[in-house]
């Protein structure tokens, strides 16, 4: 069995969903209360159209689109190399509590109503707890740690963090904010505007950026951790580095988001039939992924009609977690074995 | 010149949590050598080899060509020192060309799909040496272990480096691989390469190594040819063995034959 696509399909398949998130982002842009063609869409977004039309894609459903390409991006992004850091194919932020951590981080900040959206109060919180959680997860499962335990230590923290969140909205004394809280956390990019994108995409591309910087690094260590040395990777070193990345990514955008599942655990595995299972090469791919299941979902909420709006996060979990659940029947065999 | 130190290590020593692992170990190796590693379970001969290959902390210095380990940058280590640890583990299934050609990445060569000419003549070079070239495209995580372990050995082989350190290579291979592998090695080292093998098969270091280093409890007990190092005192004193000796097509033939 040939195992490996070659270059040639690999470019086919990345192509491919390059178009297929172009396709969604122009999607996007036109569904809403006022349903627009693609071709209005992308004339009112290169200044053409009225003005009405303009600023319906400009300003009202441009941030969203924008914020569903970035965030699904960097999920997919950093479920990618997350897998490649520990190994790993059921690594993934939202399993090992990097969201809800940086969610209890942002959250913090709205209960102490600090959370104004022209201060950076809530993504450097969410960005510390994020890097919080992810460097909590390695101390406690250790440098060579199998999928139990990973998954335990995960477990933990999420749960901590979830307790957490809790807490804050016990203490908080104004109830609306607590609703707000509430509402927040099931994570959304409804009414998002031109400041959220300015607040978030820093951070998510300097984590993006930062993953990529080390993808060679991610090929070296699938002889394991002791090889990859010996071939030049400090791989103290890149475990900061990508714990850094994630951290600031995903901090970054569930700042703005709130907590947004699943999506960084479904697109490797999406890609690795396509693309092979190099961890390096999954990368930009698992982005596209990343940023095409986010953009799908975020569409899908504003058309499935529901008395109240469906929030996206909610729905990427609705689906992400059925998929994990096939992820641990395939995986059954690993896991039982997977003490040691 | 070439019998010349190459690999030299001075009062070398490994602390493991508070406990010394290895102590004191000097010795000199020369290029196109290969050295067998010997020694009870436990004696240190993997901490050994990974001090070599600067892996882990060590007391005391290793030099390489004069050069102090220390003084040199992780990818320039990587470059001189080729290390091949147990287990041969591979954790995705990549293709077996891919596995080999990750031996090129301290030169440089992080993609496998980009390789310049010379790189990918060291990659066909190490395949062709260890008869892995027919299932170049197929899977690593679909081989026998036999067929895996010529694969690791194929990518320690690719680094090309001066020095190629081996942890075990031939564990739990049928007596065919174990013969085919240490030809490899010996291949390697009558080439130019420093080759230090880590075994547990005294007939094989007997026969294919031209010196032997046995350690015992962290510390160095013997060195030198293998007949001289592998005495009866130290097959008794070390190993617990009696050993039935004798020599066949110009090589030593020393078995473990019973409990002393």
């Amino acid at each position: 069995m040939v195992v490996a696509p070659g270059p040639a399909r690999r470019a086919m398949v990345t192509a491919g969903l390059a178009v297929l998130v172009g396709l969604l982002a122009i999607g996007s842009l036109a569904i809403g209360p006022v349903k627009l063609s693609p071709l209005v869409v992308i004339e009112a977004l290169f200044g053409g159209g009225g003005d009405v039309q303009q600023v319906i894609v400009q300003e009202i459903r441009l941030p969203r689109t924008i914020l569903a390409l970035a965030i699904g991006g960097i999920l997919g992004l950093s479920g990618a190399a997350l897998q490649g850091l520990l190994r790993n194919p059921l690594a993934s932020p939202s399993l090992f509590g990097a969201p809800q951590s940086a969610a209890f981080g942002a959250v913090l900040m709205i209960a102490l109503g600090w959370a104004d959206v022209r201060s950076y109060a809530l993504p450097v919180a969410g960005i510390t707890m994020a890097f919080v959680s992810v460097f909590a997860l390695l101390a406690v499962a250790g440098r060579n740690a199998g999928l139990l335990l990973l998954i335990l230590a995960g477990l933990a923290i999420s749960s901590f963090a979830g307790a957490a969140t809790a807490l804050v909205m016990n203490l908080s004394l104004n109830p609306f904010a607590t609703l707000e809280i509430a509402f927040w956390l099931l994570g959304s990019l409804e009414d998002r505007s031109f400041r959220h994108v300015m607040l978030a995409l820093p951070f998510i591309v300097a984590g993006a950026l930062l993953l990529m910087s080390q993808r060679s690094a991610f090929r070296a260590l699938s002889l394991g951790e002791e090889t990859a040395q010996s071939l030049g990777v400090d791989v103290g070193r890149l475990r900061l580095l990508v714990i850094a990345g994630v951290a600031l990514g995903v901090g970054g955008g569930v700042a703005v988001s709130g907590t947004i599942g699943f999506i960084g655990l479904v697109a490797p595995h999406l890609m690795r039939p396509l693309i092979g299972h190099d961890p390096a090469r999954l990368l930009v791919p698992s982005a596209l992924t990343g940023a095409a299941l986010l953009l799908a979902a975020d569409i899908a909420v504003r058309l499935i009609p529901s008395t109240s709006d469906i929030k996206v996060g909610v729905l990427t979990s609705i689906i992400g977690v059925p998929f994990f659940l096939y992820l641990i029947v395939r995986e059954r065999r690993a896991l039982g074995g997977g003490v040691a | 010149m070439s019998e010349s130190p190459f690999v030299r290590t001075e009062h070398l020593g490994v602390s493991l949590s508070g406990r010394a692992v290895l102590r004191d170990v000097t010795i000199e190796l020369p290029r196109r050598h290969l050295v067998a590693l010997v020694g009870p379970n436990g004696a240190g001969k993997t901490t050994l080899l990974r001090a070599l290959a600067g892996l882990i902390p060590s007391q005391g210095s290793v030099t390489i060509d004069g050069v102090a380990l220390s003084a040199l940058p992780l990818r320039e280590r990587a470059k001189r020192f080729g290390y091949l640890p147990q287990g041969h583990l591979v954790h995705w299934p990549l293709p077996v060309r891919d596995v080999v050609a990750l031996g090129r990445y301290p030169h440089g060569a992080t993609d496998p799909a980009r390789l310049s000419p010379h790189d990918e003549a060291a990659v066909a070079r190490a395949m062709a040496a260890t008869d892995v070239v027919q299932f170049g495209d197929r899977s690593v995580t679909e081989l026998s272990g036999g067929e895996r372990s010529r694969v690791a050995l194929a990518r320690v082989l690719a680094v090309e480096a001066p020095v190629l350190l081996a942890d075990e290579p031939t564990a739990s291979l049928d007596p065919r691989y174990q013969i085919d592998v240490m030809r490899t090695l010996r291949a390697a080292a009558d080439a130019g390469t420093l080759v230090v093998v880590v075994t547990h098969d005294l007939g094989l270091a007997a026969r294919f190594a031209d010196s032997v280093l046995v350690l015992s409890d962290g510390q160095l007990v013997a060195h030198g040819a293998p007949e001289v190092a592998l005495s009866d005192r130290i097959m008794a004193e070390v190993f617990r063995v009696s050993a039935y000796r004798a020599a066949h097509q110009d090589s030593a033939v020393i078995l473990p034959w019973a409990g002393v």
